[in-house]
This record gives structure tokens, C-alpha cells and sequence, in this order.
């Protein structure tokens, strides 16, 4: 079939219009809108004696500034804690505007709205804040000592503390299984900080007419936001319209809402007024908005001959940053997905998470999947090197079986649901990874170094999302969904799932994502759902479309719905030439018409034709127009997985590393476009490798982020990073119409494991901490001659 | 990241850059490629009250070469000297800086005044020993000084130029017969300022024996760190780079430890040392 595109690696739709500068991101939006700029705090931690603005009052082009105090109640209050938890006892959100105490360099305590940002800037640097400092909190191990708290209702700094445990199938605790084990192990593992970093920063526009309120924000949930500001302002939703524009960039830190200026700007907006926008800039991104992944793990096995685990005692480390705006999303993705393809004898995983004065921790792609994987690989690395056995053969042993599926691990997932994994193939990935690297030829070759890591991730959580599908008269079909894009393929995607399933050319669809006047219920873009989740809600709303395209088409042409068949667009009578009524004809009968607008359009009037005058224009139950909207709501996520191997050459003089190969065998289910699931790949290593060799936000002793700018925060770029070497594997999921799975974080996730595989098998060094520089290996070298 | 305000002088010709920097003295501050200026701007760590553009005074894109050396305009792009291979060290240096962009748009003069103890250029200034020509209004005419690299270079982010005056050009001198040049870096990223850099000039005699050996490393010191090993050189490359290593000044900071720039600073110079020998003893 010509339109048969699902599977098909169509080129995407939305790049010439991205690549040729045609895109319409937040700062393109609103010329002549007010600009809003913050007085942020330069302190870690202190406590605002004063603040006194009387130096800014003569700034040409100020309109306003406004302090906590000068916010109404509703504003006023703490930012939503987004995902409320039991273990979270103590969970903290800041004020949208610092209340008294400041609790990380770059809070932010003043706002300041002006003709022009850089009038907004002028009058922020002419606003005298006192502050009395107070002992900042930096670093988990001092957060734990509790000597000085972040919030003073907060002993010991402790918001969280959780323990999962899942005992062995003969009833035995981790501990105890530990115990008994043949051989056991303990070591400390470590991850540095690191952030999403999207190249395009947060921003807000808003417009008020007097009587409703349009936001643009530059989000992952246009849909969430609207009722974040809609609570916030006391206005009805059906007032308050939230679209996401073209959006540079997500990777996790726009899921975060509604931030401090997504109330702020629309407020500032109602109370003026006027139009505001305020685009944020890459200091105040590093220093205001969310990172990740910093998290210290003390691991502990038992295993057996054959290097089976037998039993696993993890303890970590999470870092919550100054607030929990988001929960605790992170390290309960950490422990529970740090199981990966293993089925572990008995597990026991305990976390404590605390408060410092740093910028707050929310999920970046792959969202504490990471560290699992670094803790659980490297331990199958260090089980295989006490063992003196191949470091896959160890992982094959402890592999789930293929017909094992589903998979119970018997814990409960972020989406607060069964971990089951509802289908994969393990060995064979192993089987694909080890001949893509040449794994059995290259191992113990001297002057470089090999490594594996794999990884299991669970995808498309809930609760739902929906998706509208509207064919119009000119047989264009027009899809919208309420999640939002970030530079995903979402337009390119989508528009194939509704191509394949209506028998229309691509070309004729169009897609809408993030936008609530198109859609309202949403949940967003995050957990590598937008495919599994409002793919299938596409899908499904396709169907009736179909469904309902084909009963019109049957009665038009006198045939059985069941023996009709769309083609091109064009709905005929399977087998039968001749016989055929084009869908936008069909959606002109669809929708019975008064008034004729054009020459099409006069089919649909009153007196065009032979008309069944037992039965109202509209039949019972029926609705006009040629459209169909549907939800999916996933009984739980589904189950991904992925195997990477690298090859690095470490230079014995500089300490170099170098990657030489990078490959990935990579199973997200059935694949929509083969080639955009190769480029989330692609990107997800990238920043891995960022994550594994370059990036790190290093704070002094005070709680100063010493490198707040792409100067001294290593991005990897283009030049840094090796081909991607790319296989799949297809193992549909049962558990959506689709059978596809979540790709969009897939390529983050095991890379720090694997480069640590690949330079201690190059080095003889235990690589127990990431990132790794050469200075830090050097080290590394240095304390080995030594020994 | 919106700078302050400043007011705005694009002078025509020379004289009048010359009398606009007289006249706003130290709170001018002169724009050429602006690849370091207009971010400090940005970033508001620098406030000059009054911002003079010589992009232009069309008198001062010049690239002269010569016997002597090549001199090189004030407003020479760094694409522009690379592009015309008139001094094979400055070419092969003028590679290591940053990206294609910032070189289509940052100037060799300017990255000379900018001072920075990492970047490539003041170690090419200095181990070849050239100057800059430094240019005021006084008197009601122009007046000018040659700097040589030693006074020039004064600390950190910090050069000869006094206010009023315009780095006009810089002068790098020729290699000479039997003498070949080489810089060897390690920056953490491509286009990155390197963690540590060696830049080597090493010349032959005519029975193919060291007669001159030098080198300037960067981003180990205040200002490049210039180490005469002609005398080390007589014990082999590796006796030069360990007295290379003795002279330097390294810190830790958060991309590297002051001991890995040491021990990397000894690798490059005995890499740099060795090329630039390799290159002499071909060209000889």
C-alpha cells in the first residue's frame, strides 16, 4: 500500500522549516512585549535583611518591581510539590519569590519589569539587597551530617528516606543472601552532577485581554502549566490558554512547573496590563533552573561460581538540591530500574535523600536511570574481573529468559505501579552487541580497552494522553495532541501513525502538539511516552475515524463498510474499480450544511440529493463533521531495553581518552521510523558521553557554581563525539495498540558505564567514580605506581 | 546577559580612533572581533563607559610579509592571517584557536591585548620574541611605541596598552634558515582553551646540532611561561622538557590538577621540541 508509512524512515517534516530559521521559538513571540529580568541571589545560602530599590526608580523604560511581599496570597504561596511521595516526609518547594531566606545562588528575590531586557538589567543592578549570609550546605556527605540545615524544619537535612526490599524466591532476605553467598563484594560508586542544559532556556510570554489570558511558555506541558497558572491566578480554566511554541530542547528540566516565572510573568501581565515576556539566559539557566544526577551508592553482592547474584544491598546518596519541586522522581527511578535485565536473587535498596544549597535536582533524560545502570554494570564487571570470567558471560548468566515474560520484579515503579516488564529478549540483544563491537575478537587486544553496558527503561507511563483527529473538506487531515515537542519528530511521527491508519499521503497531515486550545487534557512530554502514549491515542482516535469515514463512504456508495478499503485518500469498494468517493467528499456528507461555502460544499445542503426523512440530518447519537477523538491510558509502562559496547584508546603519555567505536543494539518495540529512533539514539550517547567524559557542576565550599557557562561546562561537541553504530531489535510490547515502546532516553542511559568498562579494561584501574577527565586519570595512574 | 550601557564611537579613520581614545581615557574600551569583549559585556563583568569600534579604520586589516617576519593589522582576522600562511608557527597556531566562527570574526591584535596566559597567540609573540606597535594622539599627532613581547605581556588578562592607546599592529618575526617551529596543546574539547600548551622554535646549526631551542607554554603561568632549553637540549628532548617543567607555574583549577599540567606540559615539550627539530633538520 502507497501509504503504508508506519516503519518507513520518512525524513523529518518539521527540519526545513527548524534548519532554514523558520521555527518560532518563546523569544521570537512578543516583540514588543515587556521584558521581565530577576535580581537573583548571590548567596548560597543567607537570610534578606533588606531590600531597597530606590537606586532603580530612575531607570529609563522601568515599568515595575515587585518582592515577595508585593504578590498576592495565591501567588505568594510555595510552588506545588509536583509528585507528592509517603517516604517524602518532608518535601520543600521554594516561594516564586525568595521569602526571607534564599537557599541557592540564583533564587530568584526581585522581578523586574521594563520596556526592554536590557533596561530590566540596568534596574536589576541598581537594586541594593541586604543579605546576611548564612553557612551554606554543599556536598551530600556534609548534608547528611546535619551541623547545618537548609531548611529549618528539616533535621538532619533528611526529606526522604526509602526502602524497597524484595526477598529471594526462597524467602531470604538481600542481607542475609549476601551472607550465605559463595563470594561477595562491596564498593562505593559515584556520579557527579550533571544538567539537562537544552540549548534554548526556559521563557514565558503572556497577554491579558481584560478577560482571558494567553501564556506561551517554552515547556514540556503546556497542559499541566495551564492549570498550575489558572490555580494560581484564580481564573477559570476555560480562561487561560497555554501553548508550547517550537521549544529548543527539553531533556527533562521543562517538565518541571510551573517555575517561579511561569506565575510571575502571567501575573505581571493581568496586573499591568500589558504584555511581558521574559527569555532566560544561560546563567540564569546553570544557576536557576534544575540538574542531576550527582548521587553516591555504596553497593554490596553475593554471588555464586558462576558470578549469579544471589543477593544486592544498595544504600545511596540523593542530592535534592535546595527544594523537591518534582518529588523524588529520581531515585526511585535509581532503585528500581537499576535492576536492568537481571533478575537478582534478593534486592534491598535504601535511599536517603537531602537537602544542600545547591540549585534543585529534578529528572534529566534518563532520570537516575544512569546511576542504576553504572551501579548494577560495574558491579557485573567487577564480579566477572573476581571471578576471571568474561565479563558478558556474567551478565548472560543472570539475563531474564525470553520466556519469562512478563517479568514480575516485584517492586513498585515512579508511575506508583508494578515494575513488570511486559516483554524482551535479552541474550539475543547480547548475542547482536557482541558481534556489532567484535567483542570476542577485541577482548584482551593491548593498547585499548573494551566495555559493555546494558540497561532496561521503563517508557510510556501514564496516566493517559489523548489525540483529535479532524479530516475537512479539502481531504486534509489534521491530528492534534496535548503533549508537547521539544525537537523530537513529534509532527513527523504522529503524521505517519495517521497516514498508515487513514490510507491518506503523508503530505496531507498535519500535526499540533502542546497546544491547549487544540487539545486541553494532556499530561506531557517526559519518560519516553510522546510515541507510546499519544501514538496510541492517535492511533486509536484514527480508528473511529476510519470507522466513521467508512459508514458514510458506504452509504454514498452503496456498499458494505466492511468491503471498503482507503487509498490515497480515496475511499473505494475493495476489488471494485470505478466505485470511490475521496475523504474530503465524505467529510462534506459528514457534516450536514445549510449553506453552501463552495462548489464541494453543495452536496451537504438541503437539496442536493435523496435525503432519509425517518432520521433527523444528524442521527441520533451521531456527531457532524468527520472527526474523532480518543484517549489512551497505558495499564502500566512499558519495558525497553538496550546494550551499548565501546571501544576507547587511552593515551599513555596525556591520558587521554578517546572513544574509537561506539555501538548499540537498541529494542524500543515495534520501530514508527527506524532513522528518527537512530537520531534519539545518537543524541542520547552524545550526552552520555557529556555525562561520562566532560560535564560536572562543580560547586565551591560557599555554593558557588564556579563553571555557569558553556565555557567551563564541557558540552561535548560534535568533535567529541564518535560515530553511533546502531543495530534493532523488534520485540512488540502487548500492552499498546502500537506494540512500541520509548526511545527518546534510551541512548543516555548506560554510557558512563560503559566508558568506565572500557577504560578499566584499557587501564587495569577500578573506575569507580564519573566523569572522568584525563587530570582525574592521571590520578588514578599516579596512586597505582605508587601502590 | 545584557550589557550596560555604553556609548558607541565608530571612528572613520586612525586619527579619529586615535582622538576618541584620547579623549575617554580608561573608561574606553576599543571593539575589534569582540570574541572576548562582547561576552564580558554581556556577562556585565566590565563596564567601560564609552565602547570605540575600529572595524572601520579601513587602514588596519593589513597583513605585511617580509624577509623580517610578517606584521599584522589590527583588524586582521584570524581567518585571514591562517588563510595566508605568511609565518608557518603563526598559521599552525592560529589552527588551535577556538572554532571557524570565532576566527571569521576575532582579530590576532586583539587576542594579543586580550592577554590571555591560555590562548595561542601571546605564546607565539613571545617565543619568537615580536612586538606590538602601540599607537595615541599626542600633540595633535599620531605617536607610536614598539613593545616587544617580554614588556608587552604583562600578567593575566592584562598587556602594555594604556589608555588612549591602540594596539595597531603586531609583529612576528621570521623562523630563519634551519630553524623550525611546532605547538602541541591538549584542550579538553576542540576550539577549547587547552588545559596546557607548548609552543617550539628549535634551530640547527649547519652540522645539524642545536644552536637555539625555545619554548612558551601556555596556560601554566601569568603570561606564557618562555623557557630557553638551548643548554638542556644537549642532554636530549626528554633533559629539555624536565627543565621546561621546572620553570612553570601551574594551578589546579576544576579541569585539571596543577600536577597533571606539570606532567603534561613535560609531555608537550618534549613532543614540540622534537618536532620543531624534525622540521629543521627537513627544511635545512
Amino acid at each position: 500500500m502507497t501509504t503504508k508509512l508506519f516503519g518507513e524512515p520518512v525524513r523529518r517534516r518539521e527540519d526545513p522549516r527548524l534548519l532554514t530559521g523558520q521555527g518560532r521559538y518563546l523569544d521570537d513571540l512578543g516583540r514588543d512585549a515587556l521584558a521581565a529580568a530577576f535580581v537573583r541571589s548571590p548567596h548560597a545560602h543567607a537570610r534578606i535583611r533588606d531590600i531597597d530599590v530606590t537606586r532603580a526608580l530612575d531607570v529609563p523604560g522601568l515599568v515595575a518591581i515587585y518582592t515577595w511581599e508585593d504578590l498576592p496570597e495565591r501567588v505568594a504561596r510555595p510552588l506545588p510539590l509536583l509528585i507528592p511521595h509517603p517516604a517524602l516526609t518532608h518535601g520543600r518547594t521554594a516561594y516564586p519569590l525568595a521569602r526571607e531566606i534564599v537557599r541557592h545562588v540564583g533564587e530568584a528575590v526581585v522581578m523586574v519589569v521594563a520596556a526592554d531586557r536590557y533596561a530590566a538589567e540596568d534596574a536589576c543592578g541598581l537594586i541594593d539587597v541586604d543579605y546576611e549570609p548564612l553557612k551554606a550546605v554543599v556536598g551530600l556527605e556534609e548534608a547528611v551530617q546535619g551541623a547545618q540545615l537548609v531548611h529549618e524544619d528539616v533535621p538532619g537535612n533528611l526529606g526522604t528516606h526509602f526502602v524497597q526490599e524484595v526477598a529471594g524466591l526462597d524467602g531470604r532476605g538481600a542481607r542475609e543472601a549476601i551472607e550465605a553467598a559463595p563470594h561477595t563484594l562491596a564498593f562505593r560508586l559515584d556520579i557527579e552532577r550533571s544538567a539537562s542544559t537544552p540549548l534554548e532556556g526556559r521563557g514565558v510570554y503572556a497577554r491579558w485581554d481584560g478577560r482571558d489570558l494567553r501564556v506561551y511558555s517554552s515547556t514540556q506541558t503546556s497542559s499541566s502549566v495551564r492549570m498550575a497558572v489558572a490555580a494560581a491566578l484564580q481564573l477559570p480554566l476555560t480562561q487561560v490558554e497555554v501553548i508550547a511554541p517550537d521549544v529548543g530542547g527539553g531533556f527533562g528540566v521543562k517538565i518541571v512547573h510551573p517555575w517561579p516565572e511561569e506565575v510571575l510573568v502571567p501575573w505581571a501581565a493581568m496586573t499591568l496590563g500589558r504584555e511581558v515576556k521574559w527569555a532566560e539566559d544561560r546563567r540564569e539557566h546553570f544557576i536557576s533552573s534544575a540538574h542531576e544526577r550527582g548521587q553516591v551508592h555504596y553497593v554490596r553482592v553475593g554471588f555464586d561460581d558462576d558470578g549469579r547474584v544471589l543477593g544486592l544491598d544498595v544504600t545511596f546518596l540523593h542530592d535534592h538540591g535546595a527544594y523537591t519541586h518534582y518529588g523524588i522522581i529520581v531515585p526511585i527511578i535509581t532503585s528500581t530500574q537499576l535492576l536492568g535485565p537481571y533478575k537478582i536473587g534478593a534486592y534491598r535498596v535504601e535511599f536517603s535523600a537531602v537537602y544542600t544549597n545547591t540549585v534543585q535536582v529534578t529528572p534529566y533524560r534518563g532520570a537516575g536511570r544512569p546511576q542504576g545502570a553504572f551501579c548494577m554494570e560495574r558491579t557485573m564487571d567487577k564480579i566477572a574481573r573476581y571471578l576471571g570470567k568474561d565479563r558478558t558471560v556474567v551478565r548472560e548468566v543472570n539475563f531474564i529468559g525470553p520466556d519469562e515474560f512478563p517479568y514480575d520484579q516485584r517492586m513498585i515503579f515512579q508511575d506508583g505501579r508494578p515494575l513488570i516488564y511486559d516483554s524482551g529478549n535479552y541474550p539475543e540483544m547480547l548475542r547482536m552487541i557482541k558481534e556489532l563491537i567484535g567483542w570476542d575478537e577485541h577482548v584482551g587486544r593491548p593498547g585499548t580497552g573494551i566495555g559493555i553496558g546494558c540497561y532496561v527503561e521503563g517508557t510510556g507511563v501514564g496516566p493517559y494522553e489523548g489525540g483529535h483527529v479532524q479530516i475537512t473538506s479539502d481531504g486534509r487531515v489534521h491530528v492534534s495532541t496535548g503533549l508537547t515537542s521539544q525537537g523530537q519528530g513529534h509532527e513527523t511521527v504522529f503524521a505517519q501513525i495517521a497516514a498508515t491508519e487513514l490510507g491518506v499521503p503523508i503530505e496531507r497531515v498535519s500535526v499540533v502538539t502542546g497546544d491547549t486550545r487544540r487539545f486541553g487534557y494532556a499530561v506531557g512530554t517526559f519518560a519516553s511516552r510522546a510515541a507510546v502514549v499519544s501514538g496510541s491515542a492517535i492511533a486509536l482516535a484514527c480508528r473511529k475515524v476510519r470507522e466513521k469515514a467508512l459508514r458514510i463512504a458506504g452509504d454514498a456508495l452503496e456498499a458494505d463498510p466492511a468491503d471498503l478499503e482507503i487509498e490515497d485518500g480515496v475511499v473505494r469498494v475493495a476489488g471494485a474499480p470505478g466505485a470511490t468517493i475521496p475523504l474530503g467528499t465524505v467529510a462534506v456528507l459528514a457534516n450536514p450544511l445549510r449553506y453552501a461555502f463552495d462548489e464541494e460544499a453543495t452536496r451537504a445542503t438541503p437539496f442536493a440529493g435523496a435525503a432519509d426523512f425517518d432520521r433527523p440530518p444528524v442521527a441520533e447519537g451521531d456527531e457532524p463533521g468527520l472527526e474523532g477523538r480518543d484517549f489512551y491510558s497505558p495499564i502500566r509502562s512499558t519495558f525497553a531495553a538496550g546494550m551499548h559496547a565501546a571501544i576507547v584508546e587511552t593515551d599513555p603519555d596525556t591520558a587521554e581518552i578517546r572513544v574509537v567505536r561506539y555501538a548499540v543494539v537498541h529494542d524500543c518495540g515495534k520501530l514508527i521510523n527506524p532513522m528518527l529512533v537512530e537520531g534519539q539514539i545518537h543524541g542520547g550517547v552524545a550526552q552520555g558521553i557529556g555525562g561520562a567524559l566532560y560535564e560536572r557542576m562543580v560547586y565551591d565550599a560557599h555554593g558557588q557554581l564556579v563553571n555557569a557557562s558553556f565555557m567551563d561546562f564541557l558540552m561535548p561537541y560534535a568533535t567529541e563525539i564518535p560515530h553511533v553504530e546502531t543495530a534493532h531489535l523488534e520485540t512488540p510490547s502487548p500492552l499498546n495498540p502500537l506494540g512500541v515502546k520509548g526511545a527518546g532516553e534510551a541512548g543516555v542511559i548506560p554510557v558512563a558505564a560503559v566508558i568506565a568498562s572500557a577504560v578499566e579494561d584499557a587501564e587495569g584501574i577500578e573506575i569507580d567514580r564519573m566523569p572522568l577527565s584525563p587530570s582525574e586519570l592521571f590520578d588514578l595512574r599516579t596512586a597505582r605506581d605508587m601502590k | 546577559m545584557k550589557p550596560p550601557p555604553f556609548e558607541y564611537h565608530a571612528p572613520r579613520d586612525l586619527d579619529d580612533a586615535l582622538r576618541t581614545l584620547a579623549r575617554v581615557g580608561t573608561d574606553g574600551k576599543v571593539l575589534a572581533g569582540g570574541q572576548s569583549l562582547i561576552p564580558m559585556l554581556n556577562m556585565r563583568l566590565m563596564a567601560p563607559a564609552h565602547l570605540v569600534d575600529i572595524n572601520r579604520v579601513a587602514s588596519l586589516d593589513g597583513v605585511e610579509a617580509g624577509a623580517a617576519g610578517v606584521r599584522v593589522g589590527a583588524l586582521a582576522r584570524h581567518s585571514q592571517v591562517e588563510r595566508g600562511r605568511s609565518h608557518p608557527l603563526l598559521t599552525r597556531a592560529l589552527r588551535l584557536v577556538a572554532h571557524p566562527v570565532i576566527r571569521n570574526r576575532g582579530t590576532v591584535v586583539g587576542s594579543l591585548a586580550h592577554a590571555d596566559p591560555a590562548a595561542e597567540l601571546p605564546a607565539v609573540l613571545a617565543v619568537l620574541d615580536g612586538s606590538v606597535r602601540l599607537a595615541r594622539w599626542e600633540s595633535g599627532r599620531i605617536a607610536t611605541r614598539e613593545v616587544g613581547a617580554r614588556e608587552f605581556l604583562v600578567g593575566p588578562m592584562e598587556s602594555a596598552v594604556r589608555p588612549g592607546e591602540l594596539a595597531v599592529s603586531a609583529f612576528f618575526p621570521a623562523l630563519g634558515p634551519r630553524t623550525g617551529a611546532a605547538f602541541e596543546e591538549l584542550a579538553r574539547r576542540h576550539g577549547d582553551y587547552a588545559l596546557a600548551g607548548v609552543c617550539a622554535v628549535v634551530r640547527l646549526d649547519e652540522d645539524g646540532q642545536v644552536a637555539a631551542a625555545r619554548v612558551a607554554c601556555t596556560g601554566v603561568g601569568p603570561v606564557p611561561v618562555v623557557v630557553d632549553v638551548t643548554e638542556a637540549s644537549r642532554d636530549g628532548w626528554d633533559a629539555a622538557a624536565r627543565r621546561v617543567q621546572e620553570e612553570i607555574e601551574p594551578e589546579d583549577d576544576i579541569h585539571a590538577s596543577a600536577a597533571y599540567r606539570r606532567h603534561l606540559v613535560g609531555v608537550l615539550a618534549g613532543r614540540a621540541l622534537g618536532g620543531a627539530a624534525r622540521e629543521a633538520a627537513g627544511g635545512a
